[in-house]
């Protein structure tokens, strides 16, 4: 077998066999259970006393959704006070300007929402102090925002009738303390020797072997990349992410990379069953998810590795597949499999770039994206599909003529609104903003040409991509797209503001529903929703709802470019 | 809301100091056991800074091994890809060029021995590797340059070939050059 698709087979499965156990023990620490991380305690208590925050006291939804949405807000104008003045901060030995007020407003809602959508260069756009005090620490908080969501709806979806759901900051410090901090500082580490630089230095000025005279752009970058990953943020210190040879400089840095941001989205699905002691309920989860991300991978893997048609029209040998925007270091597969991961998964870090992928992977890439539950962001990926489950349920319900039910709870008229709105939510801000882009483009080609940097259909699938990488909160790019201007910034920007609270507001608003309703026992006139059969049809759901309501856009870029591609 | 500001404030502040200050200095305090102890892997050639190990460097000249096309030029004070679709016509014909410059600079060679890397920009722009074809492929031409015997360049080529478990094999360019530097100095 070809040592690169092994490469990419041996990773998906150590990432599988990790995040079961890590499941466990999210399940463990959330449900404030003994466990062998107890030690941080006093640290944790510490961090409240100093906060002022109680951590014990319970809380119902709509008191959680007022603690996020606080504190949240609270980030965002600290980002961007730092954003607009970064230029006379500290720490700025490369003498770096402030940004602009647009792109300082996108930026700060980017990283706020765990999306990471970079309208700058991390060489030229931002400071050291930005990076540390800004971007780096959002990377933390909200990824720790989004699993304490998760948690509330684990809570919420526990036997017996409650409105107490737990404490938000409880949940918020433990994903801090007892999963982020801990897992990146030991990622940094491998990144740092493997060479990846730790340092606050400005740009190294050399003179090559050939004779030209270079700078090279160096900083604290293995501490950033590190939590960029596991907290799926995506936010890349330089400008090429994770295809800079500084932010992964080897193969094995970018087994690690990968694996970071695989891992936490999917042991989220297993805490899910060991939180409620359902384990068969979160194999189901799980399957669905797999088959899906499987289905996305194959085809992406095989076009990749099989190279430009136009070029092997050209005569030149692609037997190592397609390596515009690739790195030689990493091959064909496992950028492939990066690419893949990184769409379903919220977390948006490109190890090669997408604009130059072949226009079924990218096809492949959006897919993920307009879905964006096949696993999806740390804890919100895990809300997305509940969203889509809350549907089946009903659906299916319907279907066979019983009342709608999940874990003991029936589904009514409010919590099917709910979901609703959010499962349209996303075609309604990616489709409305493209076409509205789009409508700008043809109105005025001339005006608008810094935009694409590709004619035709491709020209078109950049507009959707960075539309749709908004909406899913992932942030990767076709970074072709010029997309620093006043449109693009703010456009995006208000996109990926209602794509983040919303999708977190509605799951958490129906769990909380559901959590006070009367709990009904098991009986044999239940639907069981661990099987085969219920995950075939969260399945189709979610297909039916991703391609019908995307279908037509994807006809007009990747599938006609593809078309017109291979047809030669 | 209103009561929850100021913990949220508080918080922001006790945190800014664990994530910003406290866990990136635990780092960089490890990584001063680092190779290049955090600095990045610097390689000197008679004293004098001559590249990074991990950073790509632009060789356009005969009697060097060639590196990639680089969107970025090799400036490493940025990084970036071309961002060209496949089916652009526009970047077909820039390949096409590359393609053409290279069989023209390298006789003897046919457009089926031309790995595709050498006429793609990389991800980044400063790719620092190529395959191990990618370098055998100018052996011709730069042992002819160097007046070397092309057993010996192609010697020197094998020997830097980095055998990866799972990724592609690869060379780094700018260890096979400044071999390659040495080895015609001791001619």
């Amino acid at each position: 077998m070809n040592k690169e698709l092994l490469g990419i087979g041996v990773l998906f499965g150590s990432t599988v066999l990790l995040a079961i156990p890590l499941g466990r023990y999210l399940a463990t620490i959330y449900r404030g259970d003994k466990s062998w991380t107890d030690f941080l305690a006093p640290l944790e208590r510490l961090l409240c006393r100093l906060g002022g925050i109680d951590a014990t006291r319970q809380m119902t939804w709509q008191q959680h959704l007022g603690a996020l949405l606080t504190i949240n807000l609270v980030w965002f104008f600290w980002a961007m006070f730092v954003l607009c003045t970064q230029g006379s901060l500290p720490l700025n030995p490369d003498h770096n300007p402030s940004m602009s007020p647009d792109q300082a407003f996108n930026t700060a809602i980017s990283f706020l929402v765990n999306c990471n959508l970079q309208h700058y260069s991390g060489e030229s756009g931002a400071t050291y102090f930005s990076q540390m005090f800004c971007l780096m620490f959002l990377q933390f908080v909200t990824a720790a925002t989004g699993m304490a969501a998760c948690v509330i709806v684990f809570n919420a979806l526990k036997e017996g009738t409650t409105d107490k759901l737990g404490n938000f900051y409880d949940y918020f410090l433990k994903s801090l303390t007892r999963v982020l901090l801990p897992i990146s500082l030991v990622i940094a580490l491998v990144l740092a020797f493997q060479g990846t630089p730790m340092n606050l230095a400005a740009k190294a000025p050399l003179v090559t072997v050939q004779g030209d005279s270079v700078n090279v752009s160096r900083g604290p970058a293995a501490a950033m990349v590190a939590i960029k990953e596991l907290g799926t943020n995506g936010g890349g210190f330089f400008g090429a992410n994770s295809a800079h040879p500084l932010e992964n400089p080897t193969y094995l840095t970018n087994a690690v990379e990968n694996f970071a941001l695989v891992l936490i989205p999917l042991a989220m699905v297993f805490a899910f069953g060991y939180y409620l002691r359902r384990p068969k309920l979160s194999f189901m989860v799980f399957g669905v998810m797999t088959v899906s991300f499987l289905l996305l991978l194959a085809p992406t893997v095989y076009y990749e590795m099989h190279g430009n048609p136009a070029i092997a029209h050209l005569g030149a040998d692609q037997h190592l597949g397609a390596l515009e925007g690739k790195e030689m270091r990493l091959g064909a597969a496992a950028s492939a499999y990066w690419g893949i991961t990184n769409t379903v998964i919220s977390c948006g870090s490109v190890n090669s770039m997408h604009d130059s992928h072949m226009p079924i992977s990218g096809m492949a890439e959006l897919l993920g994206m307009m879905t964006n539950c096949f696993y999806g962001g740390v804890g919100v990926g895990f809300l997305n599909f509940f969203v889509f489950v809350v549907i089946a349920v009903f659906i299916s319900g319907l279907m066979v003529g019983r009342t709608p039910e999940f874990l003991g709870k029936k589904i009514e008229a409010r919590e099917m609104k709910i979901a609703v709105i959010i499962a349209l939510l996303h075609p309604l801000l990616i489709l409305a903003g493209t076409a509205m882009a789009a409508h700008l483009y043809v109105g005025n080609p001339t005006e608008y040409a810094g935009w694409l940097a590709n004619p035709g259909y491709h020209g078109f699938s950049e507009m959707l991509y960075e539309y749709t990488s908004s909406a899913a909160n992932n942030g990767s790019g076709f970074e072709g797209l010029g997309d620093n201007t006043l449109w693009w910034n703010i456009s995006t920007g208000v996109v990926m503001v209602l794509a983040r609270y919303l999708p977190i507001i509605g799951p958490v608003a129906i769990a909380g529903l559901l959590a006070r309703k009367k709990f009904i026992p098991e009986s044999a006139g239940t639907l069981r929703t661990d099987t085969g059969t219920f995950g075939i049809m969260v399945f189709f759901v979610i297909w039916i709802i991703a391609a019908l309501a995307f279908f037509p856009s994807l006809a007009l870029g990747p599938l006609a470019e593809h078309f017109t591609l291979y047809a030669r | 809301m209103k009561n929850q500001l100021i913990p949220a404030v508080r918080l922001t502040v006790v945190l800014l100091v664990l994530c910003s200050v406290v866990y990136p200095a635990v780092v960089w305090a490890v990584a001063q056991l680092a190779p290049g102890r955090g600095e990045g892997v610097q390689i000197t050639r008679n004293g004098r800074v001559v590249g990074f190990a991990n950073v790509g460097q632009k060789f356009d000249r005969p009697e060097y091994f060639n590196s990639r096309p680089s969107a970025a030029d090799y400036h490493a004070d940025g990084s970036s890809g071309s961002n060209k679709g496949p089916s652009n016509p526009e970047y077909l014909a820039t390949v096409k060029a590359r393609l053409d410059t290279f069989l023209l600079k390298n006789p003897g060679v046919t457009a089926a021995k031309v790995p595709a890397e050498l006429i793609t920009a990389s991800g980044s722009g400063l790719d620092p590797h190529l395959s191990p074809q990618g370098a055998l492929v100018q052996v011709a031409r730069v042992a002819a340059a160097r007046h070397l015997p092309a057993s010996s360049v192609q010697a020197l080529v094998q020997q830097h070939v980095e055998t990866s478990v799972f990724g592609p094999d690869h060379v780094n360019v700018l260890q096979l050059n400044l071999a390659l530097d040495e080895l015609a100095s001791h001619k």
